[in-house]
């Protein structure tokens, strides 16, 4: 029975999601824009007290099981991200206990994995967890090409080689006792066959960060690289079988590995969503104030141009959230939604950078001023278009899917 | 909670029309087209899908409950077919629903049953007007309180079936609120225009009404003395058209993206290509994504909530996919899709219709 209806429980989180953006990410958004690398701890230190407190901002989905009602932790979470980054995304991602490695443990992790990894999130102190795939030499073509090397040792792995773009991996590694969820190749000649994740935890011997990144947007967030020499690590860290299999049967290799996307893809798309949320809110408030009136139900032949702007803003926004929204309940509902989870990260790419640029146009002079928040969430807005897959990338994996082609038909 | 699934009825539903679609409107379409007629069989065939009459209770005739979104199914899994001859098979929806949300409790009685009871039969509403800016906020149609009743003057545009409607429902202007009355075929002051000649949806065919001090009794207004409120049922043609623009939408992707496989160049499938396989990508994400625009506009009507915003935006979003897909299908297909063997181009064609043809169905 098709049904737009929020559940209860959603409705309660968002309110005390939108108390933790309006009180504890707005008046800090434009500090933390300017002041990179500094590090957010009084919003980590109380995101971590109240998840530990009540779930709220959760983002895995460790706790006990229940068996009664519809699972929504997937759902919860789309909402999670959207409203925490309208109240700001570099905040959003500074958020401990549930970035995306802890997303790909939760993904193909065994229970004592989960355990093993994931317990750590709800001790005393605030620990961080990141994901790292590009390399220097490639990005998109990930994880295919991957050159960092797991080498097995006895009970041990050794790995070797260099991570860049790594979310958070500084709060990870070294700011708190986190991990990081590595992709390595056990087999350089099997190519994707052979790719694993890792988890390495902080403070493990040969694994350190050389570079801190400074970029556009998301300044709260740190964007890190990390060398790996001789780091070994426990042979239980590995995700997924260590066999390399023939690729037809990998499910629990690399397709399992893969599935990590599945439920990080729309949680990106949601977390672009609250930006371009938050953009159409504040556009719309400002041009209230200057006696502006938006008129809903024209045809376009009566509209204004602002209008027009506003109400096609409206429409791309509603439409793509509804989908985020979906893959979602697909993946509440233990259903497949690899197509929809690609779908809603590059149309909320799309929708995010068409709106931050156009109301920063739109407000002219004051747009593009730094007195206001629009053209710090146009800077925030591309990062959604590039990482976890560039819209390109993500249209490429479509694509595959609706033509039903191998990525050596459709490249 | 959230759910993006019909319910088996629904499903049931959706089968029906799907294989109504599939079998009798498409290999028809083109015929229908070029003939300019639908034949009286292919219509009364998807009327007996039932699906106004499922939209209606018992007591006025019918045989369900009334459900925007199973009506939205029904009409994009139709229009997958052919638009054209789901307007036919719908046009007395724009009679029957205005009646059925917003008639007093006699009108419902005395004017449902009539146009549900058997075969198909040319009730229909004349909602458009012809000018460039028709807003149905403001109907240039206007109904003037007279002495026993109301005196209608206006034009009104996109009327199909007009030249043999038993009766209409004509939408009219009151102190500046839309509202419905109800205008027998044979009142003095109508007079029916020439077969309108379009862009697209040719089968159908469409008729201007003129009425020009057309007297009517009070009792003709939907909804009696006070009349109705007119926003439910702007809401609920713009769901019904937009459930339209998407399954045309559907249908050209579904035709171009098999072709793209099939058509090679230097040796390679189109659909090899970055630049059709994106195109492709991205036609099949607008309508994944405006389908859900439509969905959420139609359960907000069936749930009571205000639905205009939404209505509003589903139509805006489903035309410009419409139009954006259709496009699209016609460029993947190159010159071949210029082609009148190939639907595409009248899909095109009737795409650029979407966001006019809102008033000529409802759900």
């Amino acid at each position: 029975m098709i049904s737009f209806k929020k559940p209860e429980k959603i409705e309660q989180a968002i309110v005390l999601m939108e108390t933790i953006a309006e009180n504890m990410m707005r008046p800090v958004s434009r500090h933390f824009d300017e002041n990179e690398h500094e590090i957010p701890w009084d919003y980590i230190e109380f995101m971590h007290n109240s998840q530990k407190a009540m779930g709220a901002g959760s983002l895995t989905d460790a706790g006990p099981k229940k068996k009664e009602g519809p699972r929504l932790s997937f759902q919860r979470l789309a909402f999670t991200a959207e409203m925490l980054s309208w109240g700001d995304v570099g905040l959003w991602l500074c958020t401990p206990g549930g970035g995306l490695g802890a997303a790909a443990v939760n993904a193909t992790g065994t229970p004592e994995q989960k355990e093993r990894f994931l317990s750590r999130m709800s001790g005393d102190k605030p620990v961080f967890d990141a994901m790292a795939l590009t390399e220097p030499h490639a990005g998109s073509a990930m994880p295919a090409e991957v050159r960092t090397t797991a080498v097995r040792d006895g009970d041990e792995w050794i790995l070797n080689g260099e991570k860049i773009f790594v979310t958070a991996g500084n709060k990870a590694l070294v700011d708190t006792d986190g991990f990081v969820v590595i992709w390595a190749t056990i087999d350089p000649e099997a190519g994707r066959a052979g790719v694993r994740p890792f988890v390495v935890e902080a403070n493990t011997p040969g694994c350190t960060v050389c570079k801190m990144e400074h970029k556009l947007g998301i300044r709260a967030s740190d964007t890190v690289s990390i060398a790996l020499q001789d780091c070994r690590i426990p042979f239980d860290n590995i995700l997924g079988s260590a066999e390399v299999v023939d690729k037809e049967k990998t499910k629990k290799g690399f397709k399992g590995a893969m599935a990590t996307f599945d439920a990080t893809r729309p949680l990106v798309a949601a977390s672009a969503l609250g930006i371009a949320r938050a953009t159409l809110e504040l556009l719309k408030e400002m041009l209230e104030e200057q006696g502006v009136e938006i008129r809903y139900g024209l045809p376009r032949s009566r509209m204004t141009n602002l209008e027009r702007e506003i109400i096609d803003m409206e429409t791309m926004l509603r439409s793509t959230w509804l989908l985020t929204l979906k893959s979602m309940w697909l993946a509440d509902e233990r259903k497949g939604n690899t197509i929809e989870a690609s779908m809603c990260k590059v149309k909320a790419g799309d929708v995010v950078v068409k709106i931050t640029q156009r109301a920063v146009e739109l407000m002219g002079p004051v747009g593009y001023s730094r007195e206001h928040l629009l053209e710090k969430w146009f800077r925030d807005a591309k990062i959604n278009d590039l990482y976890e897959g560039t819209g390109q990338i993500n249209r490429l994996i479509v694509a595959r899917r609706i033509l039903d082609y191998s990525r050596h038909e459709l490249s | 909670m959230y759910s993006f699934e019909p319910s088996d009825e629904q499903r049931m539903l959706i089968d029906a029309v799907e294989r109504y679609a599939e079998s009798d409107l498409r290999p028809a379409a083109r015929a229908v087209e070029e003939d300019g007629e639908i034949p009286a069989a292919l219509i009364e065939k998807g009327w007996e899908l039932g699906i106004l009459q499922a939209s209606i209770p018992e007591e006025y005739g019918g045989f369900g409950d009334h459900s925007a979104v199973s009506g939205a199914l029904a009409a994009e899994a139709m229009a997958n077919g052919d638009l054209a001859c789901t307007l036919a098979v719908m046009a007395p929806s724009t009679f029957v629903v205005p009646i059925l949300l917003g008639g007093t409790e006699e009108q419902k009685k005395s004017l449902i049953p009539p146009v549900i009871d058997a075969e198909w039969k040319p009730f229909v509403g004349a909602y458009i007007e012809p000018d460039y800016d028709f807003y149905a906020g403001e109907m240039r149609t206007i109904a003037e309180k007279a002495k026993g009743g109301y005196t209608l003057n206006g034009r009104k545009a996109f009327v199909p079936y007009a030249d043999q409607a038993l009766s209409f429902l004509v939408f009219a202007a009151v102190d500046g609120k839309t509202q419905a009355f109800i205008v027998p075929s044979d009142a003095a002051g109508l007079t029916i225009g020439e077969r309108e000649r379009l862009l697209g949806i040719r089968a159908v065919p469409t008729f201007e009404l003129h009425l020009e001090n057309v007297k009517l009794t009070a009792d003709s207004r939907i909804g009696g003395e006070d009349g109705f409120d007119p926003n439910p049922v702007v809401a609920s043609t713009q769901v019904a058209i937009a459930a339209m623009g998407i399954g045309m939408s559907k249908a050209a992707l579904d035709y171009a993206l098999p072709y793209a496989k099939e058509r090679e160049v230097w040796g390679k499938p189109i659909a090899q290509k970055q630049s059709i396989a994106f195109m492709l990508a991205e036609m099949a994400m607008e309508i994944e994504s405006n389908r859900l625009l439509v969905w959420e506009a139609a359960w907000k009507l069936d749930v009571g909530e205000t639905a205009s915003q939404s209505a509003y935006l589903a139509l805006t979003g489903a035309a410009d996919t419409a139009m954006s897909v259709t496009d699209r299908a016609v460029q993947i297909l190159g010159g071949h899709g210029y082609i009148r063997e190939h639907p595409v181009e009248l899909w095109m064609r009737n795409g650029r219709g979407i966001p006019t043809f809102a008033g000529m169905a409802m759900v």
